[in-house]
């Protein structure tokens, strides 16, 4: 029991140690009804996108014209689309697809933007520079309208959104990490592992990383609902998931043109799901930085 | 085995900003024999600090060791190889820090980062790294060693989290210790405890320690002899015993009056003025300015560190003449 007990101490610790070192901010966290708030509208969010096989009523494919442009009703809750498509359906679908699309985008730039925020903070010098630099370029385009651009060059589907969305995410991320980094090395125990002897990787990854994550898990957060945004914006002006799979900004922009003949629901559905897995992202984010940033604290 | 572990011979370590250059340590020259231990004393900014990382190698950019040489019991650890270096580090010269609070990682459970030390150097199995940890935590006093080491950084008081600094220091049986103010930053019971506790490891592993401080009284208690600098130079060195009844060099005597006693009319003059910045140091003897008996030479000429007894040296042009402060 003892040897395993050992054992495990030598892992990664960060997961348990968020787990027991925060135990007072979990109970801040219960205390704080908005953040609450954030977390459960993404967990019910989260929900209804895996369980939309169960929850839709009908296939999100299946077009009916005889019923096509139909409001909401007992039947269609949502009402139907321009093709007698199932708006409830579509938009339980499109749940998964977005929040797919947005969290392996701040994935992928969570990790880009650590390495290289973290191999610029360290190494500083000429690599800093470059690295910092570099970003530089990235962040001097207004990030919409390069994301735009990237999106044309790349092609219209799934997989070339979360590149690009990412793409523009990357510099947050790693200045993020860099301006942590750079102050965690200074800190005493960076010093006192390389007195004692400490190899770069260890330094790095056990001494410097695991203390600088909680700023990066906040951004997690706030990042997500940007992604959710950008993606269903690129899909809005028709660069972004392709038809017929159901998707939140294209949904929306197959609506715009009915709403001015009075058939709203096409539109506003999928808007306002949006508006509150963004509304939830945002509630958490905000919660997570007053549980981690203690001077924030009221 | 030769009697001296440590040489520093005429070491410059010096920091390239761009407000100009600072010469942290401009030319100190000690030896520390193999089992004593030195006290190594003077004023914040008198490059104490920067003396001791400059014996582990690890002086961070823009500073860096321009000239002299170091001697680790021979051989020379300026011309070795990062990794040799990083081998000797925490294994035969090991650091104990001020402030151990921040000296420990929050995210690490205490018998981690103490195992990680040892496993580092001798690559030995968990099991073995944890029963030399039990048996280390138990000489350092710690009750309950198990429940100690399952602790955060966090949830220890800060001479608990010293206890543990001491035994990643000493976890490898390093020949030589440097603890660089050890105390600062603790209750003045823990000082007197981690003292204790230090000079008892000393007994124990016959370690040599040099300790890095301010407070002339913990050197007294602690250390056989005593390097004072000031302004990056040694101005005297001298057996403790010596140093304290003969202070040679004005600023050792002044700094010896500086220390607030009760028999006496506390004279906040004792002293004028500060030390100078690293940056722009006098000519001459770098305490010139200060000193009530300079002459004109002091302002001329840098004093070189010159025997004046049997193992006590001062560099002062005018060693015997004289007490530089009156008497209180």
């Amino acid at each position: 029991m003892a040897e395993r007990a050992a054992a495990s101490q030598s892992r990664i610790p960060i997961i348990g140690w968020l787990l027991r070192r925060y135990d007072f901010e979990v109970y801040l966290l219960r205390r704080n009804p908005m953040t609450m708030l954030g977390l459960s509208i993404i967990l019910l969010v989260v929900l209804a996108g895996i369980a939309a096989p169960i929850l839709a009523p009908y296939d999100p494919l299946d077009v009916n014209p005889p019923i096509r442009l139909q409001g909401p009703s007992p039947q269609h809750w949502m009402g139907t689309d321009d093709f007698g498509r199932d708006i409830l359906s579509r938009v339980l679908y499109a749940t998964r697809v977005d929040l797919l699309i947005a969290f392996s985008a701040v994935s992928v730039a969570a990790i880009a933007g650590i390495a290289l925020g973290s191999v610029a903070g360290y190494l500083r010098g000429r690599v800093d520079e470059f690295i910092m630099r570099t970003l530089d370029v990235i962040q001097a385009f207004p990030a919409f309208i390069l994301a735009m651009g990237l999106a044309v060059a790349l092609g219209s589907g799934m997989m070339n959104i979360i590149y690009v969305v990412a793409f523009i995410m990357v510099p947050i991320f790693a200045r993020l990490t860099r301006s942590e980094v750079l102050s965690a090395r200074e800190r005493g125990y960076t010093e006192a592992a390389r007195c004692m002897g400490a190899t770069q990787a260890e330094i790095i990854f056990v001494h410097l990383l695991p203390n600088c994550l909680t700023p990066v898990l906040v951004q997690f957060a706030l990042s997500m609902s940007y992604a959710i945004l950008d993606a269903a914006a690129l899909s809005f002006i028709g660069l972004g998931v392709n038809p017929p799979e159901a998707e939140w900004g294209s949904m929306v922009n197959q609506g715009v043109r009915f709403i001015v003949s009075g058939e709203w629901w096409m539109s506003i559905f999928p808007g306002l799901m949006m508006s509150i897995c963004i509304l939830g992202f945002n509630l958490l984010a905000d919660g997570l930085r007053d549980v981690f940033d203690p001077k924030l604290r009221s | 085995m030769e009697p001296v572990l440590l040489s520093l011979q005429d070491l410059k370590a010096h920091f390239f900003t761009f407000r100009g250059v600072v010469r942290a340590v401009d030319g100190i020259t000690f030896d520390v024999q193999r089992g004593e231990a030195l006290g190594l004393v003077g004023e914040s900014g008198s490059g104490k600090t920067v003396t001791g990382m400059s014996i582990l190698r690890l002086i961070q950019p823009p500073g860096r060791i321009v000239g002299g040489d170091i001697l680790f019991k021979g051989r020379s650890i300026l011309e070795l190889a990062e990794s040799e270096m990083q081998a000797l580090r925490g294994r035969q010269i090991s650091m104990i820090f001020q402030n151990p609070r921040t000296a420990l990682n929050p995210v690490l459970r205490v018998g981690e980062q103490i195992d990680r030390v040892y496993r580092q150097h001798t690559a030995c199995a968990a099991s073995e790294a944890r029963d030399r940890r039990l048996e280390m935590l138990a000489k350092v006093s710690i009750g309950q060693p198990e429940s100690f080491s399952r602790q955060y950084p966090h949830h220890l008081s800060g001479g608990m989290c010293q206890r543990a600094m001491i035994v990643m220091a000493l976890i490898c049986n390093p020949e030589l210790v440097i603890a660089d103010e050890p105390t600062t930053g603790l209750d003045v019971t823990i000082q007197r405890q981690i003292m204790e506790l230090l000079a008892e490891m000393r007994q124990h592993t016959q370690a040599t320690q040099i300790l890095i401080t301010h407070d002339l009284g913990v050197v007294a208690e602690t250390c056989d002899r005593v390097v004072v600098m000031y302004a990056s130079q040694i101005m005297e060195v001298a057996g403790t015993r010596e140093l304290y009844s003969q202070p040679s060099h004005p600023y050792t005597q002044g700094l010896l009056r500086s220390v607030p006693r009760l028999d006496v009319e506390y004279d906040p003059a004792v002293m004028p003025g500060s030390v100078p910045s690293a940056s722009q140091q006098p000519s001459g003897c770098p305490f010139h300015p200060r000193c009530p008996i300079a002459e004109s030479v002091c302002r001329e000429v840098r004093p070189e560190l010159l025997p004046i007894a049997d193992g006590h040296l001062a560099a002062c042009h005018l060693t015997g003449k004289g007490r530089a402060w009156d008497s209180a």
